[in-house]
C-alpha cells in the first residue's frame, strides 16, 4: 500500500499518457481529457505542502530560539493578514490589491535588483582573463552586454567607423547570439531532453523511486 | 577596493543618466522585428492569447514590451485573451491590460479578456488544447467564459492566431513543448536576460516566430510601435552601467595582470 | 494622488530602501523586509492557488454535483479526494498517503513529456542542424551562410562530445570535447552578458520609482 500503489498508480497514469497521444480514437481522446482534468484537480492541492513546510520552518525557529528567530513573527503577521484580507475580500479586493502593490510588488523587485550591485562587484573582482576558455567567456561577455545598449553602437560608430561592420558592436553580439552561442545552447537542449526522457522512463518503469521519499 | 565603493558607482551610474534624460537611437534587431511583423501581417480581427508568465521580480524588462504590444494589439484591432501561469503575476498582469486599455479605450469582453492564473502549467497548456473553457469557466473577475463577447467563438488553440509567453522562467520551452509541438499553436517570446541566450535554437528552428530580448526587446518594440515609453528611457541609463561594468572589468584585469607580472 | 496612492508610495519606498540597506551591511531593516516579503507573497500565493486553483477545478465541481446529483460529477469527486491526500501531510503517521497524488502527477509529467519533448527538442533541434544544408545543396546559401552552417554543425557536435561520458576524453575525442568547451563559454558569456543587461534593468526600475514617484510625492506636499 505504501509503495507498490504509488508505482502502479505512476506507472498506470504515465503509460496512459503516452499511448493516449497517438491515438486519435474517440475512446482514447475522452481518456486522454479526462486524465488532464485529473490532474488540474490534483495540482492545487500541493499547495499544502510549501505552506506547511513554512510554517514548520518557522515555527520551529520560533521554538528553538535560533539567531533572528523573532523575525518569524513577521512571516506570520505578513502571511495571516494577505491570507485573511484575500479570503474573505476576494483577490480583486482592494485592499488586498494595495498590499501587493506596495508591500510584495516593491520587495520582490528590489530583492532581485540587489544582484546588479553584487554583479558589478564581482565583475570587478573575480572575471578575470586568466586561461583562454576564461577569456572567450569574458570577451564574449563584453561584446554582448556592449552590443545590448546603444551606447556600443554609439562607440562603435565614432572609433571604429572604419571597419566593414556599420551596425557594429549591436551586429556583433547578434551574431554570437545566432551562432556560437545557438550550437552551445542546442548542445545543452539535445543533452538534457536527452537525460529527461531516458528518466522519465525510468520513473515510469518504477527504477527511480526517490519521489516516494524515504521510509517504508 | 572596498566593493561598496563600487556599489555607491552602480547606484550613481543609474541616478544621474536618469535625471540628465539621454536619448540615443536604438536600432531594432532581426528577432523583434520578425515579432513586429508577425504581428502587424495579422488582419484585425484576429485573436492573441498572451500569457504574462512573470512576477514582480522581472517587471522592470517585461512590463515595457507588454504594454507596447497591447498598444499595438488595440491600435489593430486584433482581440487580446491574457492568462498566467505564475501565481505571483495576475495583480500585476490585470494592472497592465487595465492602464494599456484605458489608454487606447479598449473594451473588455469585447477587445480583451483577462482569464486569471491556473495552477499546473503543464496541463492548463493541454487543457486548453482541447477546450479553453475546461481550465478557464470564468474571467478573473468571475464572469462566466460563456457570458463574454469576444469568447463567443474561440473553444481552443486553432482560434488564437498568435501565442504570444512574456516569461521569466522555463514557460517558454513548456508552451514549445505542449502548445506549439501538440496543437501546433504559433509562438513568439519576450523573456528577460537571465533566459535570452537559450532561446536561440527555438528562433532559428521557428519554434518561435519572434523574440524580445530583455529590457532592450522592450526598447526596440517601443519604437517599432512608435511609442516610446519606459524601455526606451531605461536602455538609455543602461548604458552607462554597462560602461561602468566594462570598464571595471577592464581595470581589474589590468590590476590582475601588473600583479601576475610583478610576481613572476 | 489620493491618500492611500500617497501611503502606498511612502510605505513602497519604505522597504525600497529597507532592503537596499543590506549593501552597507546586515541591519534590521533589512531583515523585517526580508522577513514581511516572504510572508506577504506566501500569503498572496495561498490566496491566489484558493481562489484560482481550488475553487474552480475542486470545490465549484464539488458543489454543482452536491446541487445537482448528476452522476458525471461523482466521477470528478475520485481527484478531489485524492488532492485532499496532500493534507496527510500534517499528520506524521499519514503521510505517506501523499505519495499517492504526487505518483500521479509525477506519472502523468513524466508520460506527456516522452513524445513531445521527443518532437520539440530532439527531433525539431536535430532538424534546424541540418536545414541549412539542404539550402547548400539547393545553392540559395552565400559564403557567409555556409560558413555559418558548418559552424553550427561543428558547434553543436563538439558541446555534444563534451557531455558525452561513456567514452573516455582522449585523443580526437578530446580535442572535440576542448572546442565544445570554447562554444559552451562563448554560450555563458552570451548568458553573463545578457544577465548583466536583465539585473541592471530592475535595479533602473527601483531608482526611477524612488525619484520619479517617491520625490514626487514628496514635491507634491509642499
Amino acid at each position: 500500500m505504501k509503495r507498490q500503489v504509488p508505482l502502479v498508480l505512476c506507472f498506470v497514469f504515465g503509460i496512459v499518457m503516452i499511448l493516449t497521444q497517438f491515438s486519435p480514437h474517440s475512446v482514447s481522446q475522452w481518456v486522454y481529457e479526462e486524465v488532464i482534468s485529473w490532474v488540474l484537480i490534483i495540482g492545487p492541492f500541493a499547495l499544502v505542502l510549501a505552506t506547511v513546510t513554512l510554517i514548520q520552518t518557522h515555527t520551529a525557529r520560533i521554538r528553538r530560539r535560533t539567531e533572528h528567530w523573532q523575525y518569524s513573527f513577521v512571516v506570520f503577521a505578513g502571511l495571516i493578514i494577505m491570507v485573511l484580507i484575500g479570503i474573505f475580500f476576494t483577490p480583486q479586493n482592494s485592499v488586498f490589491e494595495w498590499l501587493y502593490n506596495n508591500v510584495q510588488l516593491p520587495m520582490d523587485a528590489t530583492m532581485f535588483s540587489l544582484l546588479a550591485f553584487f554583479i558589478a562587484s564581482a565583475a570587478y573582482r573575480a572575471f578575470r582573463a586568466r586561461t583562454f576558455e576564461a577569456s572567450l567567456l569574458l570577451i564574449t561577455a563584453l561584446i554582448v552586454m556592449m552590443g545590448n545598449v546603444p551606447v556600443g553602437d554609439f562607440i562603435w560608430n565614432k572609433v571604429l567607423f572604419w571597419t566593414p561592420w556599420e551596425d557594429g558592436v549591436s551586429w556583433w553580439r547578434q551574431w554570437i547570439l545566432d551562432n556560437p552561442n545557438l550550437s552551445a545552447r542546442r548542445g545543452i537542449i539535445l543533452g538534457v531532453s536527452l537525460g529527461v526522457i531516458s528518466q522519465s522512463i525510468r520513473i515510469i518503469l518504477g527504477i527511480e523511486r526517490s519521489y516516494l521519499g524515504g521510509g517504508d | 577596493m572596498d566593493r561598496r565603493f563600487v556599489f555607491i558607482l552602480v547606484a550613481l551610474a543609474v541616478i544621474i543618466p536618469m535625471l540628465l534624460s539621454i536619448n540615443l537611437p536604438v536600432s531594432v534587431s532581426e528577432p523583434t522585428q520578425k515579432f513586429y511583423d508577425y504581428v502587424e501581417a495579422l488582419p484585425a480581427g484576429s485573436t492573441i492569447m498572451i500569457a504574462f508568465d512573470y512576477g514582480p521580480s522581472s517587471l522592470a524588462e517585461l512590463n515595457p514590451m507588454a504594454k507596447a504590444l497591447l498598444k499595438q494589439c488595440f491600435d489593430r484591432d486584433i482581440r487580446v485573451i491574457a492568462i498566467t501561469l505564475i501565481v505571483d503575476a495576475p495583480t500585476l498582469a490585470s494592472a497592465v491590460i487595465q492602464e494599456v486599455a484605458t489608454e487606447k479605450g479598449a473594451v473588455e469582453g469585447e477587445d480583451y479578456v483577462f482569464l486569471g492564473y491556473r495552477p499546473g502549467q503543464v496541463q492548463v497548456m493541454l487543457g486548453m488544447g482541447t477546450d479553453i473553457a475546461s481550465v478557464y469557466d470564468t474571467d478573473y473577475n468571475g464572469t462566466a467564459i460563456g457570458e463574454i463577447p469576444m469568447m463567443q467563438n474561440i473553444t481552443n488553440y486553432d482560434q488564437i492566431d498568435l501565442l504570444v509567453d512574456f516569461a521569466s522562467s522555463d514557460t517558454v520551452e513548456s508552451w514549445i513543448i505542449y502548445a506549439n509541438v501538440r496543437y501546433n499553436q504559433r509562438i513568439a517570446a519576450g523573456v528577460t536576460g537571465v533566459i535570452i541566450a537559450q532561446m536561440f535554437p527555438y528562433l532559428q528552428t521557428g519554434q518561435l516566430v519572434g523574440l524580445l530580448s530583455g529590457i532592450l526587446g522592450a526598447a526596440e518594440y517601443e519604437n517599432l510601435v512608435g511609442a516610446p515609453a519606459k524601455g526606451m528611457q531605461w536602455i538609455n541609463v543602461e548604458s552607462f552601467v554597462h560602461l561602468l561594468i566594462v570598464g571595471l572589468v577592464i581595470i581589474g584585469n589590468i590590476t590582475y595582470f601588473i600583479h601576475r607580472a610583478r610576481e613572476e | 494622488m489620493d491618500f492611500w496612492s500617497f501611503i502606498g508610495i511612502w510605505v513602497a519606498a519604505f522597504l525600497t530602501l529597507s532592503i537596499y540597506s543590506v549593501l552597507y551591511r546586515d541591519n534590521p531593516f533589512y531583515r523585517f523586509a526580508e522577513h514581511l516579503f516572504v510572508g506577504v507573497s506566501v500569503g498572496y500565493g495561498i490566496v491566489l492557488s484558493i481562489y484560482q486553483g481550488l475553487v474552480p477545478f475542486a470545490l465549484k465541481p464539488l458543489w454543482e454535483t452536491v446541487e445537482t446529483g448528476a452522476p458525471e460529477g461523482f466521477i470528478k469527486l475520485i481527484p478531489i479526494c485524492i488532492g485532499l491526500l496532500f493534507f496527510a501531510r500534517l499528520s506524521p503517521r499519514h503521510t505517506w498517503l501523499i505519495r499517492y497524488p504526487i505518483a500521479i502527477l509525477i506519472g502523468f509529467g513524466s508520460g506527456i513529456a516522452i513524445p513531445n519533448v521527443l518532437r520539440a527538442n530532439i527531433f525539431e533541434q536535430t532538424r534546424g542542424t541540418i536545414a541549412p544544408f539542404a539550402e547548400i545543396a539547393a545553392g540559395t546559401l552565400s559564403g557567409w551562410g555556409i560558413f555559418e552552417a558548418v559552424l553550427m554543425v561543428v558547434g553543436v557536435i563538439c558541446t555534444l562530445t563534451y557531455f558525452f561520458f561513456a567514452v573516455e576524453h582522449r585523443g580526437p575525442v578530446k580535442w572535440l570535447s576542448k572546442v565544445g568547451i570554447a562554444f559552451l563559454m562563448i554560450g555563458f558569456g552570451s548568458a553573463f552578458g545578457n544577465t548583466v543587461m536583465g539585473r541592471v534593468a530592475l535595479l533602473i526600475q527601483r531608482v526611477d520609482f524612488l525619484l520619479n514617484d517617491w520625490i514626487a510625492s514628496i514635491r507634491a506636499l509642499f
